[in-house]
């Protein structure tokens, strides 16, 4: 659970050879056959991104967040709202304020998903343990319930986002060109996530995360650093469900749903709570799995369930501690 | 209106109480044991199938009860037994993604078995009709009978507690926990008795929810999450806290459900609008509510001593 030390040249080599692959992707499904898999991935990398945005919290902060999808339909909402407010040139909160530009939409996804961060985290945060994760977990649900009532913008069944946001002249409904912009921001939120867990906040967050009354103790105002990487966690989120809204092209409250929380979590803890790569390996894992799952049973959580039970009893540290057994490297 | 407002109470008192009888078995396993057992929901679920069933199939509601209590401390037992005895001496995160998993396993078995259909059980033939208990007030009887029975529970839960050489090892377990194992008390065996006891509480509630509410898979997990609150509000591991609680956040919930409407309908002109806004609303009431408390007592309102 050390923080992730990538200076030395095998770590380099590994990063460098995942994008290769990554960038490369596209063009070898196509040459292969299956274009299906440019989609697949797009979803995976869109989930990574929210499962490392938790990651942030749970795995290097030790903070048990049941709510994280909350701040994920924020981000898709706030997608889904612009655009229809400015498909149907309709006035929000009195101004017109709709737009389908990427490059607007996205950073208020971001601020909205960091500013209900915020105002949860700031409630939540005074508390710690269990009682932290049955109210991150209520506080999602409320929301949860609030989009249900909106009826205005779809309510229970939620919003069709009709076209993808503009960016530049890029033609976002090809799936390559959206890949590779889903692409660029993962990237970019993993070099974040890199920067933050080498930085003095990331080796404060870890500090807590092992003995917060030490911390304290030296004179950190340790409240205040949690509730900075819950805001930071809450805005990764939103970047994650604007990047949905867009990909699905459809927002619903499903997205706030707990066992959404639930699947996020389980993407962390697959891939390794606290180390840089795990939830992408997470992501993708639990995404390969139901792909797989459900293309065999429409019953796929009947094996789900049992499998993540069987995970969490015998393989503990996740893929990257699977991958750290066999590559002999100590933890 | 004052007769609704009492209607209301009372109504709320109901939920109230099939709260507590949940919260009451959530905040003893975690205050003992230390575990926080997300399938709480499903045993309660579990319970309401078993009882819709046995009514359905012999008519009789007096068996609903047995069988509802038989499956749900049956698969509680089971489940302690598989998988939470594994799960003691792990975090909460590990347990917390254990019983996920739980949850999607007894929730797809359901489907499996039952259909995505919801059951619907009719109200004993005894307990049917209502009485007037105050002038101009005709009350539901079986609804006053879950709360004279979930009362008569609560009473029975602080006797058992209190006053018996097993709630003795309870209270003791949970506070000092090796001291008992060094006593030579089996603590494996209470673990397994708490549990227990919890599913049957749970089940419990959901038999005697079946009637009220239609019996369909994610019932669960609705009740799990106000259980959740309502054991945040009362304070983590207190009975006491439960009871209250469970009391306060019913009361608050129904109050919000049957009063919002007026208040919305007064407040904005589009009659449908309203409602759907003020349903959200009091599905959010009860969240605020804890939202307050958390303000004023991060610990809950009467936390457990010690």
């Amino acid at each position: 659970m050390s923080p992730p030390q990538a200076t030395g040249a095998r770590a380099a080599l590994a990063i460098g050879g995942l994008l290769v692959f990554l960038l490369a992707l596209p063009f070898a499904a196509d040459l292969l056959d299956v274009p299906a898999t440019t989609s697949l991935v797009t979803r995976m990398l869109i989930y990574a991104i929210a499962a490392a945005s938790l990651n942030l919290v749970l795995g290097f902060g030790g903070m048990i967040s049941f709510g994280h999808a909350a701040f994920y339909g924020i981000g898709g909402y706030a997608v889904g709202i612009l655009f229809q407010h400015a498909r149907l040139s309709e006035p929000l909160f009195g101004m017109m304020l709709g737009t389908e530009q990427f490059l607007i939409a996205m950073p208020v996804a971001i601020v909205l998903g960091g500013l209900a961060a915020l105002v949860i985290g700031a409630l939540a945060l005074r508390t710690t343990g269990v009682q932290f994760i049955m109210i991150t977990l209520a506080f999602a649900q409320m929301l949860y319930f609030l989009f249900v009532s909106l009826k205005y913008y779809g309510g229970d069944d939620g919003l069709v986002v009709r076209r993808r946001n503009v960016l530049f002249g890029l033609d976002m409904r090809d799936a390559k060109t959206f890949y590779f912009v889903v692409l660029a921001l993962a990237a970019a939120y993993f070099a974040f996530i890199w920067r933050i867990a080498g930085s003095r906040f990331g080796m404060v967050l870890g500090a807590i995360r092992q003995n917060d009354r030490r911390v304290a103790a030296i004179g950190i105002g340790v409240y205040r650093y949690k509730l900075a990487a819950f805001v930071l966690a809450g805005m990764g989120a939103g970047l994650a469900g604007g990047l949905w809204a867009n990909y699905a092209r459809f927002v619903s409250p499903d997205m706030m749903h707990w066992t959404k929380s639930g699947e996020l979590m389980v993407m962390v803890i697959l891939g390794g709570a606290g180390t840089l790569f795990g939830p992408l390996f997470g992501a993708a894992g639990l995404i390969t799995l139901e792909t797989v799952l459900s293309a065999w049973t429409e019953r796929w959580q009947f094996f789900l369930g049992p499998i993540l039970i069987l995970i969490i009893l015998f393989f503990r540290g996740g893929l990257s501690g699977l991958v750290a057994l066999f590559s002999g490297r100590n933890r | 209106m004052s007769l609704l407002v009492i209607e209301q109470i009372l109504n709320g008192l109901q939920l109230g109480v099939t709260l507590f009888l949940l919260a009451a078995g959530l905040t003893l396993i975690f205050g003992i044991m230390g575990i926080i057992n997300l399938a709480h929901g499903s045993l309660y679920m579990i319970g309401a199938y078993a009882g819709a069933l046995a009514a359905s199939a012999t008519g009789s509601f007096l068996l609903a009860v047995p069988a509802g209590l038989l499956a749900a401390a049956a698969s509680g037992v089971a489940v302690e037994f598989i998988v939470i005895r594994r799960l003691y001496e792990r975090d909460h995160l590990d347990q917390v993604l254990a019983t996920y998993g739980l949850v999607l396993f007894f929730n797809e078995t359901v489907s499996i078995l039952f259909g995505r259909q919801p059951l619907f059980v009719a109200i004993p033939a005894l307990l049917s009709g209502s009485i007037e208990i105050v002038p101009g007030l005709a009350f539901s009887v079986y609804r006053l009978a879950i709360i004279a029975v979930g009362l008569s529970l609560a009473a029975g839960l602080y006797v058992l507690i209190q006053h018996t050489r097993l709630g003795m090892l309870i209270r003791a377990g949970a506070t000092h926990r090796e001291t008992v194992r060094a006593l030579g008390v089996n603590i494996r065996l209470l673990y397994t008795l708490v549990f227990g006891l919890g599913a049957l509480l749970a089940g419990f509630a959901g038999v005697m929810a079946g009637p009220l509410l239609s019996v369909q898979v994610g019932m669960g997990e609705q009740i799990l999450i106000m259980t959740f609150v309502v054991v945040v509000v009362g304070g983590v591991g207190s009975i006491r806290g439960a009871l209250f609680g469970a009391i306060l956040v019913g009361v608050f919930d129904t109050m919000m459900r049957a009063f919002m409407p007026h208040i919305m309908r007064g407040l904005l002109a589009n009659g449908s609008e309203a409602d759907a806004l003020s349903a959200g609303l009091a599905s959010m009431g009860v969240y605020l509510l804890m939202a307050v408390v958390l303000l004023v007592r991060p610990q809950g309102l009467f936390p457990a001593r010690g």
